[in-house]
């Protein structure tokens, strides 16, 4: 890539970041999508997915439609492969069956630098971060301009503060990964994933073991981003009150399918009971307390099986 | 009996499939060396843990074998009266022998193990993941450099550990039990040859240096991305290693010195 890859346009939405503060979003900002070449509705679109690990099928033939600017989340309990849905959708793993369009590309039959030209418009936040540990905070969030741009020393260190600014970490840029809590070292990741203006961040499990002030942080900072910077958002979470607050649409997978779908209002309204007891958290209901297991009373009374 | 020969088969596949994955792996490796020499920073920083760090334990052990050659050698030579060629028998042995292979084991050891570690958490904790999916290739970046890393450093070691271990023997030599200085350096370097001794030490040090890098960036590579499949992979890193090592010795000796 060339010195071409900020251009004024992003500069000045850059400014905005900087200049507001990113839980103040300005709606006058009317900004065109970043770094996007098609213009269909749907950036991403997963066909007919089938997808298993070892015997057990994660996907069964599912279709998911994500929708350019918004924020649409997929919830499900722990375990579902929402993980795994990212993973397909990054071009990571492959389907067994069907097909995944990223801004109207078939993934899995990009060739490998395709891919990877693919890969720079898009930013991944990993549940765990996973910022490089040999480096600081600065040189994290540098590190993709480094990889992919020929900018000079001082641009990159403009455009490493300005996302740091975005995310409330400028002062920490020397912290070393080490020294981070789980919170702040999701939002130097958030940094780095916005480093390079992507048109689209998969979110991996942002909200998990957060505490309320961090939690309430990254909410109001995917949102503003989502909005400040023209992104879309795929968030993979089980945290439904934090999720719903800022998705757009929901889909709710559990064992391989789609047992619901909608905007938050209608999730909540929906008369699956399977939804239902996953919004609220309730002990019991279609998903059973209990891992499969014989009668308990002739457990016990057996004598059992030593291994 | 039928159960057996199922496990065999089944061992025997996974092996094949595990030998497969490294190969690829080393084609991708070799790919990337391209990229590395575009930016030899990369190459500098891992020549120095991985060479410069090792230079120490090297040293010493480099010594403290040569020390023993020196003592073990003149009880035997002096035996037959022939102490003098002392020199011929602590350098020969070094060059030919323990330079490279006691330096690629310890290299194994200590910069293997680490590497392995290293690798293997970088893909427990999504390191690895996150630069493919910020469409930096993790074998060009992290991979080849430590590789190169290793392949250059190994024969510079090896050459290290077989001076140091030289000065150990002349010192226990005619420092400590007297032989005659001037012949043991004399008789050395009449005895050594340049190609025949010290070239093709220098093989094989190269060739232990591959396989030592190889086998420890695979293993890390290829780890179960668990605390227990790094500490698991890092104990096959020194094992395998170790084992290739001799075992190539024996084929790279035969080769060699079968002539003579």
């Amino acid at each position: 890539m060339t010195f071409c890859n900020i251009n004024d346009n992003r500069l000045t939405y850059l400014r905005v970041v900087v200049q507001n503060s990113p839980f103040r979003i300005d709606k006058q900002l009317k900004l065109r999508m970043v770094n996007s070449v098609s213009s269909q509705n749907n950036l991403v679109s997963v066909r007919n997915l089938t997808f298993s690990r070892g015997s057990k099928k994660i996907f069964d033939d599912i279709s998911l439609d994500f929708q350019r600017g918004k924020i649409t989340a997929i919830m499900g309990p722990s375990g579902t492969g929402k993980t795994t849905l990212l993973k397909l959708i990054g071009g990571q793993l492959f389907p067994e069956r069907g097909s995944i369009f990223v801004d109207g590309q078939n993934v899995h039959q990009l060739r490998r630098s395709d891919l990877y030209d693919l890969r720079k418009r898009l930013g991944m936040l990993f549940q765990s971060g996973a910022l490089l540990t040999d480096m600081t905070v600065f040189d994290n969030v540098a590190f993709p301009l480094r990889e992919h741009t020929h900018l000079p020393e001082s641009m990159i260190r403009t455009l490493v503060l300005m996302k740091l600014q975005a995310v409330g970490l400028r002062g920490a840029r020397d912290l070393m990964p080490n020294e981070l809590s789980g919170g702040m070292s999701r939002r130097v990741a958030l940094a780095r994933a916005i480093a390079l203006d992507p048109m689209m961040i998969l979110y991996d499990e942002p909200f998990t073991g957060q505490d309320p002030i961090s939690m309430g942080a990254l909410v109001h900072l995917i949102k503003s981003l989502n909005t400040i910077l023209g992104l879309t958002s795929i968030i993979v979470s089980h945290d439904v009150h934090e999720t719903s607050v800022i998705a757009d649409y929901i889909y709710v997978i559990s064992e391989g399918k789609i047992v619901g779908q909608g905007t938050p209002a209608e999730i909540q309204q929906s008369d699956s009971e399977w939804v239902q007891q996953f919004m609220t958290g309730a002990a019991d209901g279609p998903v059973h307390f209990h891992y499969p297991a014989k009668e308990y009373v002739d457990d016990l009374l057996s004598s059992g099986k030593r291994y | 009996m039928i159960q057996l020969i199922q496990n065999l088969g089944k061992s025997t596949r996974v092996s094949f499939t595990k030998l497969g994955r490294a190969s690829y792996f080393l084609i991708q490796i070799i790919f990337g060396i391209t990229s590395v020499l575009v930016r030899p920073r990369l190459l500098l920083n891992q020549l120095y843990s991985v060479g410069v760090l090792s230079f120490l334990i090297i040293t010493i052990s480099g010594l403290f074998v040569g020390m023993v050659l020196g003592l073990q050698g003149y009880y035997t030579l002096s035996d037959f009266g022939a102490e003098e060629t002392l020199g011929v028998m602590v350098a020969a042995s070094l060059v030919r022998e323990l330079g490279p292979v006691v330096s690629a084991l310890l290299f194994a050891g200590r910069a293997g193990s680490a590497l392995t570690a290293e690798i293997g958490l970088m893909k427990a904790t999504e390191q690895l993941s996150g630069m493919e999916m910020m469409a930096v290739d993790p074998v060009k970046r992290i991979i080849t450099p430590r590789f190169l890393a290793g392949l250059i450093s190994m024969p510079l070691l090896a050459g290290l550990f077989s001076a140091v271990g030289i000065i150990g023997g002349e010192m226990i030599g005619s420092g400590l039990l007297g032989v005659d200085e001037g012949a043991f350096w004399s008789q050395m370097q009449a005895g050594i040859d340049f190609y025949d001794d010290i070239i093709n030490g220098v093989i094989k040090s190269v060739v232990f240096g591959f396989i030592a890098s190889w086998i420890a960036l695979f293993e890390g590579y290829d780890a179960i991305p668990t605390s227990e499949g790094v500490s698991r992979a890092t104990t096959r890193t020194v094992v395998n290693s170790a084992f290739s090592i001799l075992g190539l010795d024996f084929i790279l000796t035969a080769l060699m010195f079968g002539d003579n």
